[in-house]
């Protein structure tokens, strides 16, 4: 991506932005936690705004940005050599690139459980020839970092890969740097889970904090579990089209069925998540909402606390037996009104004479 | 970097690593050792350094979470691995999905080939090919590509090679933001059947949740028409780019060139035939619309997956495991009796051992798949899948669908008229290399043949919704005992999965992805996988000097194959130091310090 930031190679400001002298906001991401790759790969699908839009700067207000970014990085050059990617890291290090954000995807590993070797490593240490752990490259970067963000649930909570019986003893970044770390400019780390992250609310999250940083915007909105507020407020229950449904006491048994899925598996009720409102993407796609259980991929409990996946939530069987009951004396009621509703007044109609209430005046 | 800034005097091997590698996924490194004065790399190893464990963390658990669980493999293809799962589920649980729900399927991860396909092609590996790139690497192939008249210019809109070449560069360029645009309705196209990208919500044992409606074909119908038309530009425009690789680098056919050892698992259920059970699996594997095969010296040895099954090991040698020899074998004879070996999925166990990086010993967290023909222990490769598939699609020629045919030497795609372009037939021939320009090229071709086997799944999807046949799940039982294997083309290539249920939990699960295969590392006989393979065959056409180096024919090597790892490629070379003796002790990264 670094094409798209000049500033960092020193060329020319191609993007054509005003004030071409403005020092980058350089964003740091590493992608080596014990991770998928998956929210990286998610917010290239980003509209709202598109990674494109926040590199070349096509809102309005955002401060220059360089990004080093794994997945999609120009850079690529041998160790040492011309064009090193992970050069920016040790950049970050020495602090030749201040300020720079800090993003962490995948979970990091608990490398003292063990007596040598890494289970997860970005780069490599000179000195040595062996991986630079991820845990390693946290201690470096975040006390220098204008900002860490963990992207993903297995960064913010350690995730699927944190399940229990696992080998690495992983975890979140709140865990690992502890969950009233602040950054050098007094940023509580910013958590934006999601299994992978829905990706506007990454890109939004993001924009967020550059609007931040360039003084524009008030401190980041978070929760007590240090996610954006405006977007993890809400349940999934609370934005689902099927929670109508719910209401009426009609459950699905099958998984083909379009009303409520909470008695074949939906946590959605008891899950901070915006997707069935906000849809995966362009408003198409979603998880109970479009047939698939809310598996609670957002929250820190996951996946542990909601495993078997396809079991009724224990707790959902208490209240869905009440909106049963509710539920089909509600139905019977609203199937009367429906019937009127469903019927156009009587007053539309061919023939000679006018019956809507207006008089003629011939 | 502590690297010196002066050069050997070009008579020894320098040492060069890249770690990570980017425009991949995940994290690989790759090490060699480079002949400068020859031009050749002469040593290659492929590490890579993320371990989460599934198989360990698996065991134990409901057999019903696996798709939800194996899923998280992988960022950009986890839906492979999520349909690979509900395939080995089938098997295990003894149940076949309503017809709908395999076309939806279908639907959905051929939409994940186009998005995954266009997206790599355009964005990661394209980079390796803009203007930019290549004015850094070859100013002389760029001052070549000005004056180059793209043969295909009516088609797809650029004038000369380097047109081509700018409209690829990051951001700027023009294609390269029109193929970010496509890669996101392709997604929309993929999450009207499964959900959501890429970790689906809506694929269950026994079907899919998903409301089989006029709308949803509607929906995926419109945008599918667009992708088709927008390949109509794409394959010229590719054929354009890499022939001219050919024209201007004569010899370029030698870069990332190995034998011809690929595998394809078969991808994509006919409904009609595919029962899930594994006494049928042999021809239900015929009837999948991408054909499975193995393919030697460019002979089909086979495209029985019953025999594909069989013959698959898992090697040590090089990854930082314990070997599991001695330990409990889980399953001794697959349901039709044949006997399974200790080393198959089926009976692997996975004890990590980790420990410090050694290049003459161990050096990464990949274990080394092979496939046994009966002799040797092959280290087959998938080419980054689309070559592999195509080629055994094409030898097999049992697929005939209209928009698809394969003839036994090609595979004929027919694409129809769409909005401002004709009918268009494009056909890919068997190549004469198993290279990384005939890799990149199948890829292009392959999102066509995913658009057109898309266009038949669609036609029979709605035909079910319109004859009221709408149910898209079966009830099943989970049994206490069990087995199950699934297999499917991952966008990349092979994807299998074995499951055994034992008092109805896991007893082992192992997913082999196709990166394993072609990131494997020296196995037990000594025999390199097919990144350290094709590497090493690599000849240098790159125009810098070894202190400007950037390995760019290493990188269009090894990103042919499309890696999916979990972390980078080292290889030392940039101003890097000379070698004295090919025997590096201490890890080939040490001498860069």
């Amino acid at each position: 991506m670094n094409a798209a930031s000049p500033a960092t190679r020193e060329e020319p400001d191609a993007s054509g932005a005003p004030g071409t002298d403005e020092k980058p906001i350089h964003i740091l991401w590493i992608n080596a936690g014990l991770s998928c790759d998956g929210d990286s790969v998610a917010l290239t699908a980003a509209m709202q705004p598109s990674i494109e839009e926040i590199a070349l700067g096509g809102l309005p207000g955002l401060p220059k940005i360089a990004v080093h970014w794994p997945l999609i990085d120009f850079e690529c050059g041998p160790v040492g050599g011309s064009d090193t990617f992970i050069e920016w890291f040790f950049k970050g290090e020495r602090g030749e690139i201040d300020p720079f954000v800090l993003v962490i995807e995948g979970s990091i590993p608990n490398e003292a459980i063990k007596q040598e070797g890494y289970w997860c490593g970005f780069g490599d240490n000179p000195e040595t020839g062996q991986p630079i752990t991820t845990s390693e490259w946290i201690d470096r970067l975040a006390p220098k970092a204008l900002a860490v963000v963990a992207i993903g649930t297995c960064a913010t909570y350690g995730g699927i890969h944190a399940m229990a019986g696992n080998p690495t003893g992983a975890m979140g970044v709140p865990d690992y740097l502890g969950w009233d770390w602040k950054s050098q400019a007094g940023i509580p780390i910013v958590c934006v889970p999601g299994c992978p992250i829905q990706p506007d609310n990454f890109a939004e999250t993001l924009t967020y904090l550059l609007y931040q940083a360039a003084g524009s915007a008030p401190m980041i909105p978070l929760d007590d579990k240090l996610r954006p507020t405006w977007l993890f407020g809400a349940t999934v229950h609370e934005g689902c089209d099927r929670a109508g449904y719910y209401e009426q006491g009609q459950f699905a048994t099958t998984y083909d069925s379009p009303k409520c899925l909470v008695k074949v598996g939906c946590w959605g009720p008891v899950v901070k998540c915006n997707v069935p409102k906000r849809g995966w993407m362009a408003g198409i796609g979603g998880c109970p909402n479009v047939g698939g259980i809310c598996i609670a991929c957002t929250m820190p409990g996951f996946p542990d606390k909601f495993m078997p996946f396809m079991d009724e939530p224990p707790g959902g069987r208490f209240s869905s037996t009440a909106s049963g009951a509710y539920g089909a004396v509600i139905r019977r009621l609203r199937t009367i009104t429906a019937k009127t509703v469903d019927k156009e007044p009587k007053w539309r109609h061919t023939g000679r004479e006018i019956t809507t209430g207006y008089r003629p005046p011939w | 970097m502590a690297t010196s800034t002066t050069t050997g005097d070009g008579t020894g091997l320098v040492e060069m690593a890249w770690d990570p590698i980017t425009r991949i996924v995940g994290s690989l490194g790759i090490h060699t050792k480079i002949d400068f004065k020859q031009k050749r790399v002469a040593e290659c190893y492929s590490t890579s350094s993320v371990f989460r464990g599934y198989s360990v963390f698996m065991r134990g658990k409901d057999p019903r979470d696996a798709h939800f669980i194996t899923s998280r493999i992988c960022g950009i293809c986890g839906d492979n691995h999520a349909t690979c799962s509900v395939y080995t589920q089938n098997m295990a649980y003894g149940v076949k999905p309503p017809h709908l729900a395999e076309w939806i399927i279908n639907l959905g991860e051929s939409a994940e080939y186009m998005f995954d396909h266009n997206i790599f092609q355009e964005n990661l590996v394209g980079v390796d090919y803009c203007e930019k790139m290549v004015r850094e690497t070859n100013p002389g192939v760029l001052e070549l590509a000005e004056r180059t008249e793209a043969p295909h210019a009516a088609e797809h809109g650029y004038r000369t090679i380097a047109d081509i070449m700018r409209s690829l560069n990051p951001l700027e360029g023009e294609f390269y933001r029109e193929a970010l645009q496509v890669s996101r309705y392709t997604r929309e196209m993929f999450c009207l059947m499964e959900g959501r990208h890429v970790h689906p919500s809506t694929l269950y044992p026994g079907g899919v949740g998903t409301i089989g409606s006029v709308q949803l074909f509607t929906d995926y119908m419109s945008r599918l028409m667009r992708y088709v038309e927008f390949m109509k530009r794409v394959v010229p425009l590719h054929d354009d780019l890499f022939d001219f690789f050919y024209e201007a680098l004569p010899g370029y056919e030698e870069v990332g060139r190995r034998r011809v050892l690929l595998g394809c698992w078969g991808a994509l259920n006919d409904p009609e035939y595919c029962d899930f059970t594994y006494a049928n699996m042999s021809d239900w594997g015929r009837r999948m619309f991408v054909t499975p095969g193995v393919i030697v010296d460019g002979k089909l040895v086979t495209n029985d997956l019953t025999e594909i099954n069989l013959g698959i090991r898992i090697l040590l040698g090089s990854s930082y495991y314990e070997d599991w020899e001695g330990q409990e074998q889980f399953v001794t004879h697959d349901p039709l009796g044949n006997p399974v070996d200790p080393r198959h999925p089926w009976n692997q166990h996975t004890i990590p051992a980790p420990q410090k990086r050694n290049f003459d010993d161990k050096y990464s967290w990949v274990m080394s798949p092979r496939w046994f023909d009966g002799k040797e222990h092959l280290p087959l490769d998938t080419g980054g899948g689309p070559i592999a598939r195509l080629w055994s699609t094409a030898l097999s020629g049992l697929v005939d669908i209209g928009y698809v045919k394969a003839t036994g030497h090609s595979v004929v795609i027919n694409l129809p008229r769409t909005l401002t372009k004709p009918e268009t037939t494009f056909e890919w021939k068997i190549p004469r290399w198993s290279n990384a320009l005939e890799r990149n090229r199948a890829r292009t071709y392959f999102q066509a043949y995913a658009a057109a086997v898309a266009l038949h799944c669609a036609e029979m999807g709605l035909a079910e919704v319109r004859a009221g046949r709408t149910q898209t799940w079966e009830k099943f039982e989970v049994p206490d005992e069990s087995i199950g294997v699934g297999f499917t083309e991952a966008v990349r290539g092979v994807l299998s999965h074995h499951l055994v249920i034992r008092d109805g939990k896991i007893a082992n699960y192992h997913p082999y992805p196709p990166t394993p295969w072609n990131a494997s590392t020296r196995d037990t006989y000594g025999t390199p996988g097919p990144y350290e393979d094709a590497v090493q065959n690599t000849p240098i056409f790159e125009e810098n000097p070894p202190e400007n180096f950037k390995g760019i024919d290493i990188m269009r090597a090894v990103r042919s194959f499309d890696p999916c790892l979990p972390c980078g490629v080292h290889m030392y070379v940039g101003g890097g130091r000379t070698v004295k003796s090919m025997h590096v002790p201490t890890g080939l990264s040490g001498l860069a310090g």
